[in-house]
């Protein structure tokens, strides 16, 4: 690790790859820090499987460069592979063997002989917690247990670079936090992670930069605080007693807060998108301030809450579109508030 | 049996942060593993398979039997008098086409297997790659290798009575389990080639049934008619089917034993590299 420590893990330029008509990634740059968890945000069909396929080395790219810790992700391949794993979005194991038979099968390819891939097989699942689960075959696993399975696949040798492709979806919140806890442990030990996710919140809590991607291009880059402040603090959500005053309460939002206001389906609902806060706290000093503007004009509130900005809201704030747009579905009544 | 274990997390025991940090420490890498050691790990998973699934054994054993006595008994007393005389030419033939036959289930399995989610972690990993085949097409080797004892133990039944001794019987068998290895490589082409497992049936049964029964195995070729003759003579089909006759029977064919193993050559260096191409491409 000491020769990376202040270069980077991966280096893209101009990077494309297109599939018939589709252009899947279209000019990806990308500057990743080695030793750091680095997010790459954006909705299905956004391309970033298919950057991490590139990098991977499973895709050759149709246009631009990669590198990964200076080695050329073409001409290079295998000292790429020797350095990296990869967690894909779907279980990277074989369903049909057990739990240590799926982690001999890969220490033995990664070189082990049989008793040392043995040896960390059994120490992976011990630390994974999935002794149990062992001599099971993987296809009766839980969700959790399948993820525990592959990211414990994908560590069996220390990787310098560990690509986790949505390492959440479909999770339970239990199994999420604890697949978090594993991200943590393994950047701590000096790996770097590339993080694919859907969920603002995952890239909030995990990565220190974050790239937003959409539609093949990245449309922001940065650190989580940069980020943030270009989307706006987050949004109120709030539930009236009283219909009638839903014109009122919005029209009292718009002035105090200087906010967009959007009434819901609902008729007793509406949200309030915060402007850019300067700092966290003020996103719930705003908030604070609206309700008592609206207990003074004698608006009864039923229900208040306060929203970290969703992926919905950052893609609007940054595409002016919100994320069903980019798989051509755009019947979401949200859609009008970009009007 | 372990009941399907479905049920969340709340029973699944906590990751140990502390021993997971203890292990990650370690950054030393052994080194890679050999083209023949890589293969055979992947030979291993194949085994696994047929542990976990021994369903899949049934083509091996109860389709040759069926071969066996179909087509001893349907042409035996036509063509040699009788089923038990027409065994001793049919035998090694049938037992020649039996697992060419069974050959052309490595490109459905291939197919359905590549699109697996542990296909994206093979090919990343450092290794030999052809390796990931050469696994799968030992794992068959093992299963031709048990479609021959099962025919040949039918056939014994039935009065098949081999001249060559063991020795012949093993080194026929040899042969033909070299040679389906070697074909089988088309197998693997057309299974990552075509989209559908069952477009890789089509033209797996489009290639295998001209081919087979186009051969010396049933009868003669002299009693063909003279083009025919021109196709049969030369089929690596008729060349394998002579060089395992002739094994068995105690001859030492060395002529279409050359021929056997020139066209198995030929398949591999033709479509190992197509295989190969198209596996990388995936």
């Amino acid at each position: 690790m000491s020769t990376q420590k202040s270069g980077l893990a991966i280096e893209t330029a101009g990077l494309v790859k297109t599939f018939g008509e589709t252009r899947a990634v279209d000019g990806v740059d990308l500057a990743v820090p080695a030793g750091t968890v680095y997010g790459v945000l954006g909705p299905n069909g956004a391309g970033k499987t298919t950057t991490v396929k590139m990098l991977a080395t499973l895709l050759r790219p149709d246009g631009g460069e990669a590198h990964v810790f200076g080695h050329d992700v073409v001409r290079e391949a295998d000292e790429v592979r020797g350095r990296v794993s990869l967690t894909g979005q779907y279980a990277s194991v074989d369903e049909d063997l057990t739990g240590t038979e799926n982690l001999v099968l890969l220490g033995r390819l990664l070189g082990h002989h049989k008793k040392s891939a043995r040896e960390r097989a059994g120490q992976l699942l011990e630390a994974f917690g999935l002794s149990e689960a062992a001599a099971k075959q993987v296809k009766h696993y839980s969700g959790g247990m399948r993820r525990r399975i592959d990211i414990a696949a994908s560590i069996l040798n220390t990787p310098d670079l560990l690509f986790l492709d949505e390492p959440t979806t479909g999770l339970d919140p239990r199994s999420r936090n604890q697949v978090w806890d594993i991200v943590r442990a393994v950047v701590a030990q000096g790996t770097t992670v590339l993080l694919t996710t859907q969920y603002l919140d995952e890239a909030d809590q995990l990565a220190s930069r974050i790239a937003v991607i959409d539609r093949g291009k990245v449309i922001a880059e940065g650190t989580k605080g940069e980020l943030k402040s270009s989307v706006g603090a987050g949004s109120v959500h709030l539930r009236l007693r009283d219909p009638g005053q839903r014109d009122l309460a919005a029209g009292l939002l718009r002035r105090a807060l200087d906010a967009q206001v959007q009434p819901e389906p609902d008729p007793v609902a509406l949200t309030a998108r915060l402007a850019t806060a300067a700092g966290d706290d003020s996103a719930a000093e705003q908030a604070s301030r609206a309700l008592g503007e609206l207990a003074r004009a004698g608006i009864t509130v039923d229900n208040f809450s306060l929203g970290q900005p969703s992926l919905d809201e950052v893609f609007l704030a940054l595409t002016g579109h919100d994320t069903h747009e980019s798989s051509d579905r755009s019947d979401n009544p949200k859609d009008e508030v970009a009007a | 049996m372990s009941t399907a274990t479905t049920t969340e997390s709340k029973e699944l025991a906590p990751v140990s942060a502390e021993s997971l940090a203890a292990l990650l420490v370690s950054k030393e890498r052994p080194s890679r593993p050999s083209a023949w050691s890589a293969s055979m790990t992947f030979g291993w998973r194949a085994m696994l398979k047929i542990k976990h699934v021994p369903e899949q054994l049934f083509d091996v054993t109860a389709f040759p039997i069926m071969m066996v006595l179909m087509y001893t008994y349907l042409f035996g007393g036509a063509l040699a008098g009788s089923p038990k005389e027409y065994i001793q030419f049919l035998l090694p033939g049938i037992l020649v086409m039996s697992v060419v036959m069974i050959t052309m289930y490595t490109g459905v399995s291939v197919n359905t297997d590549i699109e697996k989610g542990v296909f994206d972690r093979f090919r990343s990993l450092p290794i030999w790659r052809p390796s990931t085949m050469v696994g799968y097409l030992l794992g068959d080797a093992l299963r031709y290798t048990i479609a021959s004892i099962v025919m040949l133990t039918v056939g014994m039944i039935l009065g098949y009575r081999p001249d060559g001794g063991v020795a012949g019987v093993l080194a026929g068998i040899a042969l033909l389990v070299a040679f389906s290895f070697s074909f089988s490589w088309i197998w693997t082409m057309f299974g990552l080639m075509l989209r559908t497992e069952k477009s890789v049936m089509g033209v797996s049964m489009m290639v295998i049934f001209p081919l087979t029964f186009l051969s010396n195995v049933f009868v003669d070729p002299k009693t063909m008619p003279g083009w025919l003759q021109a196709f049969v003579n030369n089929s690596p089909i008729t060349h394998l089917a002579s060089a395992v006759r002739g094994l068995m029977g105690g001859d030492w064919p060395a002529d279409e034993v050359a021929w056997s193993l020139g066209w198995a050559g030929l398949f591999v260096l033709v479509f190992g590299p197509v295989t190969m191409r198209l596996y990388n491409r995936k």
